[in-house]
């Protein structure tokens, strides 16, 4: 072969590759637009003011989603308030003062290998541990510790990164001034990893208010005449409020049930965004 | 406080820990008086007749027809997607992915089942021409779309990790993007492309919701992925919530999520020795 | 104890009273902020890159260690503020005094030793706050809340390191808008503020342009005549115009630990250096 052909050849391969790959790309996105269109499309139509504010009627045929809003808010909340500081503090474990040694290594096995853990198999747990166990009944508590097992790798993982992120003579300067091992942390690097932390945190939990797995078996209801009125309470949730419309009630009213999609993919995608654009402000403010 | 901080740093394991020792403990019923060889070996899934039929098998095959299927759509477009944003794409295109992925692994997996239901299983149905829509193929598409997301996101990493250096040397050598994709980064990066096809795995056999919409859930061995199948996480979420407390068949639905439970740790403990090994290697 | 500072009267560079005169006699009875070396040797691990280091740091005066790249400056520094605890597998042997008080031993506390020894680091690194609370963190530190008592502080410091009338109407403005040069004199101000006797300085010019390493040369100035202050530089020159004394490290091999080669006046180290290696290595023949 001359060397022309072989380099026409080589463009020629170049052009379908990158076709090809292009393609692949393309048709990711193309999915990802149909899936925002198609829940926008179908959803928004639901949206008014008696959906957001009215309890479910017929079912969930007719009426509002209110309590299912406020079911998974109070969960998602009870999941935060659970997850941030046992995280945040395990991810100060890692990053401040674990060894470098075999333990350490199986401390973050064993967080990856909890990133794995089927969300299902988390409900199993949940129910067997929580509900039944710890004597906390099918209940917001019992459902906010389910999601706190589920989302905790998130939080720890992202927390150490963001700390690692934090240059060494920063603590340095801090423990030169006389400041304890703890003041630095609590003060000086924290504070320094907060939006890395912030953000992995809100990502994570809002992977968990999506979650229906998890919570199918530790507390959330199908039908609830009262919104929740402690920790202890069932509770509705808008993945679970879907599934349920879907699978179990006959003649479900299509445009009620993708008004629920629509407010949950909103209200997460809203966090994320939310999350993302934070941090972005805050990493203009602070570069190392 | 510092103590706090170490127990909070020791909590992955013991949650970790606690969790096979519940799962271990609900199974012990299933395993004693449904055997383990018996339910790992057997197709009759019949919990509720008198004596029940717990054969795992039909749950088990459900699980890996939806996740071969899953696999097939995910690890393709999913690898295919990652190159073309790690080596062809500039910054601008790489930000507008991210976004996008960010979003498809932010999307619940109820609301992709929702999508199935409204779009794919008529699809499916009038395609292939069947009787129903709720198919293997159905529930597997649509996993692995939710897939995606995991396997470019560590693809990516893996195409990253490898040096520029490398793909600088094979350009000075007169080979064009392509020839050094293929040449140099694609074989560097390969163990780490591998693991996110193994990560990828482990999340579409965990995934419930999606498949337990879209599979249609018949409890009998399939003959193609044409037909409905039950995977071992359709059939937890289905059954816990009629079986009776401390009964065999709930101890039963135990071992199911005891199975689940040491095949993903398995994928996930053999998918991190190969990224922990591919990390090092770039380490020097 | 309230520690009163006072302000010269041109709002120049100058703390006139670090200290009160009865604390100055109750701690050391004379002059403050000496160290005393003998026979220092450090290790990391087990590999040996400081031996029987010998010499005296005088108070009130700037003491210049130079020596070439790698010869263990920074880690003779971190000696004097023990900050070489905190990395982990580092010993330190020999006997270390600062002002007669050993400071190495258990009797010490590192907490209450880098309250009397600051250190201002290479690169400049306020803290990710407001200038006001960079310079209020060592105080906060010692457990100094009151509101007045920190604003003045804060401003006697940042007027001892030449910052004052950049920044007075801009306290709360997040420390990281300073130019580098105003974030460095942030920082010695920030070491100020806990009122140590010693500042220990590693190359603290050395990221900075030639202006702001001027100013930084000129805040050191006016502060020797209340704290002492032990400075790591590789500019010959710089050594050379701000410093009384001047310590000359040197590691011949890596095999081998460094030492000490000699020590005395700056005049005198540069005009008429005792050893010929002290000689080559300010003439630039090596390092
Ligand atoms: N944390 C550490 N762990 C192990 N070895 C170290 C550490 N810090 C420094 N060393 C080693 O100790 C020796 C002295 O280092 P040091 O940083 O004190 O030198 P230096 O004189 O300050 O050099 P430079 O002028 O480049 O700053 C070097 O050989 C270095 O490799
Ligand atoms: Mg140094």
């Amino acid at each position: 072969m001359s060397g022309t052909a072989r380099i026409r050849q080589a463009r020629a391969a170049e052009f379908v590759a990158r076709m090809v790959l292009g393609a692949m790309a393309a048709s990711v996105v193309a999915v990802a637009l149909f899936v925002l269109g198609y829940i926008v499309f179908h959803g928004i139509g639901a949206i008014d003011w008696t959906f957001l504010t009215q309890i479910p009627k017929d079912r969930g045929r007719e009426g509002g989603i209110f309590p299912v809003i406020v079911g998974t808010v109070y969960t998602t909340l009870g999941t935060a308030a659970l997850t941030l500081p046992i995280g945040i503090l395990a991810g100060v474990y890692l990053s401040e003062y674990a060894p470098r040694n075999y333990t350490t290594r199986a401390i973050r096995l064993a967080i990856t290998n909890m990133a794995g853990v089927p969300s299902i198999v988390y409900g199993l747990f949940g129910l067997a541990a929580f509900v039944l166990a710890a004597g906390f009944g099918r209940s917001i508590l019992a459902a906010a510790l389910t999601l706190t097992c589920m989302t905790l790798p998130v939080v720890i993982t992202a927390t150490e990164e963001a700390l690692r992120q934090v240059p060494q003579d920063l603590r340095q300067a801090s423990l030169a001034l006389g400041a304890t091992r703890l003041r630095t942390i609590y003060r000086v690097v924290l504070p320094a990893a907060a939006p890395g932390i912030i953000t992995g945190s809100i990502l994570g939990l809002a992977r968990a208010a999506g979650e229906t797995a998890p919570i199918l078996f530790t507390g959330a209801v199908f039908q609830m005449r009262r919104t929740p009125d402690g920790p202890l309470s069932q509770f509705m949730a808008l993945p679970y409020h879907i599934y349920a419309q879907v699978t179990s009630v006959p003649g479900w009213n299509p445009t009620l049930v993708w008004g629920t999609a629509l407010v949950l993919v909103a209200g997460i995608s809203a966090a994320s965004i939310a999350a993302g654009i934070w941090r972005s402000a805050q990493r203009r403010k602070v570069t190392w | 406080m510092r103590g706090l901080i170490y127990a909070c740093g020791w909590l992955a394991i013991i949650i970790l820990g606690a969790i096979a020792a519940f799962l271990i403990h609900n199974s012990v019923r299933a395993i004693q008086e449904a055997g383990i060889g018996t339910m790992l070996s057997t197709t009759a899934w019949y919990p509720t007749s008198s004596p029940g039929k717990f054969g795992l098998l039909p749950l088990i095959v459900g699980s890996l027809y939806v996740t071969g299927v899953a696999l097939l759509v995910s690890v393709p477009v999913g690898v295919g997607a990652a190159v073309f944003i790690s080596e062809f794409s500039g910054r601008r295109v790489k930000d507008v992915m991210k976004t996008i992925i960010e979003f498809m692994a932010a999307v619940p997996s109820v609301v992709y089942g929702l999508i199935g239901v409204a779009v794919l299983i008529p699809l499916v149905k009038d395609i292939f021409a069947l009787d129903s829509g709720m198919t293997a193929l159905t529930g597997g598409v649509v996993l692995g779309i939710m897939s995606i997301p995991t396997v470019i996101t560590i693809s990516e990493d893996a195409l990253h990790a490898v040096p520029a250096d490398l793909r600088r040397g094979s350009a000075a050598l007169g080979n064009t993007r392509w020839q050094t994709t293929y040449k140099v980064t694609l074989p560097a990066a390969g163990s780490g492309i591998f693991a996110a096809s193994m990560l990828g795995l482990g999340r579409a056999i965990g995934e419930t919701m999606a498949v337990l919409m879209l599979t249609g859930n018949a409890a009998v061995m399939p003959a193609s992925v044409l037909e409905s199948v039950r995977t071992m996480t359709g059939t937890i979420a289905a059954e816990m919530g009629e079986v009776v407390q401390g009964g065999l068949h709930y101890s039963v639905l135990f071992a199911v999520g005891l199975v689940l439970f040491i095949i993903t740790f398995a994928i996930n403990l053999a998918a991190d020795l190969v990224l922990e090994r591919q990390r090092k290697r770039w380490r020097r | 104890m309230v520690i009163p500072m006072q302000l010269s009267a041109d709002g120049g560079a100058v703390i006139t009273a670090v200290r009160d005169a009865e604390y100055t006699a109750e701690v050391t009875g004379g002059a403050i902020g000496s160290f005393s070396l003998t026979d220092v040797s450090v290790a990391y691990g087990r590999d040996r890159v400081i031996e029987g280091v010998t010499m005296d740091v005088p108070a009130h005066a700037v003491t210049a260690l130079i020596g070439p790249s790698g010869c263990g400056k920074s880690t003779l520094l971190r000696c004097l503020n023990r900050m070489n605890d905190e990395l982990g597998n580092v010993h330190v042997g020999g006997r270390i005094t600062l002002d007669g008080q050993d400071i190495m031993g258990k009797a010490m506390d590192p907490v209450e030793l880098r309250m009397r020894v600051g250190q201002v680091f290479q690169r400049p690194n306020p803290f990710p706050m407001s200038i006001f609370d960079n310079v209020a963190y060592g105080p906060r530190t010692q457990g100094i809340r009151s509101r007045t008592e920190l604003s003045d502080l804060v401003e006697a410091t940042l007027r001892s390191s030449a910052l004052w009338d950049e920044v007075k109407n801009s306290l709360k403005k997040h420390a990281f808008e300073l130019s580098g040069g105003q974030q460095q004199r942030l920082c010695i101000a920030r070491a100020l503020a806990t009122r140590p006797e010693v500042i220990l300085m590693d190359e603290p010019a050395s990221a900075l342009d030639p202006i702001s390493t001027q100013q930084i040369e000129d805040t050191i100035a006016a502060l020797k005549s209340s704290v002492t202050i032990v400075i790591v530089t590789h500019n010959m020159q710089q050594a050379a115009r701000i410093s009384d004394k001047t310590a000359f490290m040197l590691r011949e091999s890596l095999e081998a630990p460094a030492f000490l080669v000699e020590m005395g006046d700056t005049k005198r180290m540069f005009t008429n250096p005792e050893d010929t290696r002290t000689e080559s290595y300010i003439t630039g023949r090596f390092g």
